[in-house]
């Protein structure tokens, strides 16, 4: 009996030396190109797609996003509405920082404090009036008034490592600060619970991560060592790093190079359709014929969506009736594009413009995906209906102060909702503009239907996700039926990478992709 | 000699000043740093403050002094993006551009002079017939033209079957015409560390093969600009009396090819060059951009797209400098190939 203990354990020593030389051996390193990288390790110190892809890899959400917009529980493992005001959730357990320090919900409650005081997230996390540390491990978020969106809001919250951001630095400056211009503490160190540790980042040439060894979820199928993340601005210079295997993951891939890419066989092509909306402005206050009804129909009747989508956009893009793309909220499935040119010029001569006019448009012209082409299609449609379009076309370095002065009749934008869901499109996009709310901020229609903004009023309280998600269809109708801006298409999302890397489960639309759960295939 | 320095010196002076002054006269048309500083739905209070931080609400006047004082100290201020002052950010990229440019300079010259005096010597020979079209068509592609199709043959690879790949000829054809890549394409890979914030590719094979493809893309652009500027000075040089004097004199036409002819020849060419040098420098930012090449010129456009005005401003001051810097340079070369010419341009 003794004996065959010790055999098996001898047996078993020997295979664990022999598995381990080979672990320690396969060491996978993922070599990636995005179009930038993040401007600052500091998550707090700007809202874009560089530093919550960054976030993802860095830290860990409370909850994060499933393809299907459901919430997937990450550092909070349970969440429940106590009132009509207060969210209680529990935290994880026997979670690690990558300074050594435990996670707990003092954490939590020192993060939602710093994301209110930044600049760029602040408007996000208004609502939330006091957070609340009930223990170790439980944290109660009370809101000012009912939010519907409070968990769509936990996807922003990655908890810092309040430890190690508290005290001072050398110099005498507060480790927590957060500038945007200039130097500070949290824009170059960095500790977070996430799957991977910044191991080295030198601002525009490469950023290094390692697989942080204590990280929490060890059910993740991840396994990825090492990231070395390239910004490679130059679209043919990507996928060139692609396809000649300097580099394993590529995003965007250019709409110009997807078939290239598809052709490869040894890179593969994973596209979805995203959620950012390409629409276009129609100035009531500049344009005396746009404050009828009529005629900014007419102008959605004359413009062809399918047909920009597929020749223009090559079939990148899932042309748009209205804002909310399919699985959000107020997505109408009612809505389709209507493009009917007969019935299009019969409502300019019933609006007594049979002879049409001329307008003015701007468009930027390295911003979204084809954006200057998209306006040329759009003016050289309207030519159909007897609109004649003075257009100019911008660099975005320049095109967003003239978007601001609302510079010309019609103006191009895309927009995508900071929290997923419908309202955030109405309130920025269709909102009577409000300089002193911010309502309408991007707005430059100057549109304006007071019985949406109450519906929208009475849907940002409901709590009810059916009579919620009731509400916010009715808008997009109601914004449908006024022809309230001209929607044109949802911009796709491409990424790619080597054969062996296996993208697809961990990319999704919001474009974070999930790369501590990444499996690269030996 | 010091008379002359000095007069550089306030050249360099000047120039700096007038840059400045265009840099930021042109600013407003450059765009709105903020809009590239937050997200979109940041709200407008918040963007106003940031404005009212980085003083971009005071008038011109104001902020031009405020930039022109903290210049004479040689500070020019933060980057919007690097967050650090510019100067540092400019002198981490300036390696790279600088051995990138050096490299290509070593390419022109070990190849335009050879090409270059060949064909002068042999003009009708096939071989020079042959670099004179290429030269040709090599003025007119543009620079990222050509880093493209280098990058799809050397670093993607390209192969070709126009011949019958069945039969041991076609097979062995195809392979001819057919490129294998592997070399990299983007990037400078894992330079090493010399001092400062000088990291090199030039201390290993492996550094080297980074360089190859954007140090061929930029001397392309002048390659073609000085096989012909040799040739024809080298032309002139020959028809001149002192070769034909030299020739009847029965000196080796080696001897008269290579110390009589060619040393006028360089004359023109090394002022030249030292100006062309300068504009190489300016050429970076297509070759780098192309490459992701992590130098100046990428550095450059990337502050453009941002807005990034302080370091828009201290970059075109620096590119001013260093045109003077490789003029005045040049000039001092000149003086000692051709010791007739008095730097100062007064009777000594």
């Amino acid at each position: 009996m003794f004996k065959k203990t010790l055999l098996a354990s001898a047996f078993g020593a020997a295979m664990l030396t022999a598995a381990l030389p080979q672990a320690a051996l396969a060491d996978n390193t993922l070599r990636m190109a995005y179009d930038a990288d993040p401007v600052s390790l500091d998550i707090h110190e700007q809202l874009s797609g560089g530093i919550l892809q960054l976030s993802h890899m860095v830290f860990d959400p409370l909850v994060r996003w499933t393809n299907d917009y459901q919430f997937e529980p990450r550092l909070a493992t349970e969440w429940e509405q106590v009132d009509d005001t207060t969210l209680r959730i529990k935290l994880r357990e026997g979670v690690k920082f990558h300074s050594g320090n435990d996670f707990t919900a003092k954490d939590v409650a020192w993060t939602i404090e710093r994301l209110q005081r930044s600049g760029d997230f602040k408007a996000i996390f208004e609502t939330i009036d006091s957070v609340n540390v009930v223990d170790d491990h439980t944290v109660e978020i009370v809101t000012k008034q009912p939010d519907p969106l409070l968990l769509n809001i936990a996807t922003y919250i990655f908890p810092m490592d309040s430890k190690f951001y508290s005290g001072e630095t050398d110099s005498g400056k507060a480790k927590d600060e957060i500038v945007k211009n200039g130097n500070s503490y949290a824009s170059t160190h960095v500790s977070g619970t996430g799957p991977f540790k910044v191991t080295g980042r030198q601002q525009g040439v490469k950023v290094e991560f390692e697989r942080f060894a204590d990280y929490w979820d060890t059910e993740s199928p991840g396994n990825v060592d090492h990231i070395v993340l390239t910004p490679i601005n130059e679209n043919a210079t990507r996928v060139s790093a692609l396809l000649s295997g300097d580099v394993d993951f590529i995003a965007p891939v250019p709409p110009n190079d997807l078939e290239r890419v598809e052709a490869d066989p040894d890179a593969k092509l994973v596209t979805m359709s995203g959620t950012r909306i390409i629409l276009l402005h129609m100035n009531q206050e500049r344009v005396e014929a746009f404050k009828d009804a009529r005629v900014r129909q007419a102008f959605t009747y004359a413009i062809n969506q399918e047909g920009i989508a597929s020749r223009l956009m090559k079939g990148f893009a899932t042309p748009a009736a209205q804002l909310s793309p399919e699985g959000y909220a107020g997505h109408n499935p009612d809505l389709t594009p209507r493009y009917d040119l007969e019935k299009a010029k019969e409502l300019m001569a019933e609006a007594g413009y049979e002879d049409g006019f001329s307008i003015t448009m701007m468009a930027p012209n390295n911003r979204y995906v084809n954006d200057a082409k998209i306006a040329q299609a759009v003016a050289a449609m309207l030519a159909k209906i007897n609109v004649r379009v003075d257009l100019k076309t911008l660099p975005k370095a320049q095109y967003w102060g003239e978007y601001d002065n609302r510079a010309a009749d019609m103006m191009l934008i895309g927009w995508h909702a900071d929290t997923e869901d419908s309202a955030n499109f109405f309130q920025y996009i269709t909102e009577c503009p409000n300089a002193e709310t911010g309502a309408g901020q991007y707005n430059a229609g100057n549109y304006c239907n007071p019985e949406l903004d109450k519906l929208l009023e009475q849907a940002n309280l409901e709590l009810d996700k059916d009579k919620r998600a009731d509400m916010l269809q009715q808008i997009e109708q109601g914004l449908y039926d006024d022809a309230a801006f001209v929607p044109l298409h949802w911009q796709d999302l491409a990424w790619a990478s080597a054969n062996n890397a296996d993208i697809e489960p961990i990319l999704n639309v919001m474009n974070f992709p999930y790369l501590g759960d990444l499996v690269i295939e030996e | 000699m010091i008379a002359f320095l000095i007069k550089r010196l306030f050249h360099a002076l000047l120039v700096m000043f007038v840059i400045s002054l265009i840099a930021f006269a042109i600013q407003d048309n450059l765009g709105d740093p903020v809009q590239q500083m937050v997200g979109q739905s940041v709200p407008e209070s918040e963007r106003a403050a940031l404005r009212e931080e980085l003083g971009l609400n005071d008038p011109f006047l104001v902020q031009y002094l405020r930039f022109a004082v903290n210049a004479t100290q040689f500070d020019f201020g933060y980057s919007y993006v690097f967050h650090e002052p510019t100067t540092q950010v400019i002198l981490r990229h300036l390696p790279a551009t600088l051995e990138l440019v050096f490299a290509s300079t070593l390419l022109i010259i070990l190849l335009s002079v050879p090409i270059g005096v060949y064909s002068a010597i042999k003009p009708r020979a096939w071989l020079s017939r042959f670099f004179m079209g290429v030269s040709i068509v090599g003025i007119s592609i543009p620079v990222f033209l050509t880093a493209i199709v280098l990058i799809q043959l050397f670093a993607i690879g390209m192969s070709w079957s126009p011949f019958p790949a069945d039969t041991s000829w076609g097979a062995w054809l195809n392979d001819l015409i057919s490129t294998e890549g592997g070399l990299p394409a983007y990037g400078r890979g894992n330079p090493e560390h010399v001092f400062g914030t000088w990291y090199t590719n030039f201390t290993s094979l492996k550094g080297l093969t980074y360089l190859i493809l954007p140090a061929i893309s930029l001397a392309s652009i002048m390659l073609p600009l000085f096989i012909r500027l040799i040739r024809a000075e080298m032309l002139e040089v020959l028809q001149s009396e002192y070769v034909k004097f030299a020739r009847a004199k029965g000196i080796s036409m080696r001897r008269i090819y290579f110390v009589h002819a060619l040393k006028n020849t360089m004359l023109p060419v090394i002022t030249v060059g030292g100006v062309q040098i300068g504009t190489l420098v300016a050429y970076t930012i297509l070759t780098e951009t192309v490459f992701q090449w992590p130098g100046m010129g990428l550095m450059f456009l990337d502050a453009i797209n941002r807005s990034d005005i302080p370091l828009i401003v201290t970059y075109l001051m620096i590119v001013g400098v260093i045109f003077v810097v490789t003029n005045t340079v040049v000039d001092l070369i000149y003086g000692l190939v051709n010791p007739t010419v008095k730097l100062t341009g007064k009777p000594a």
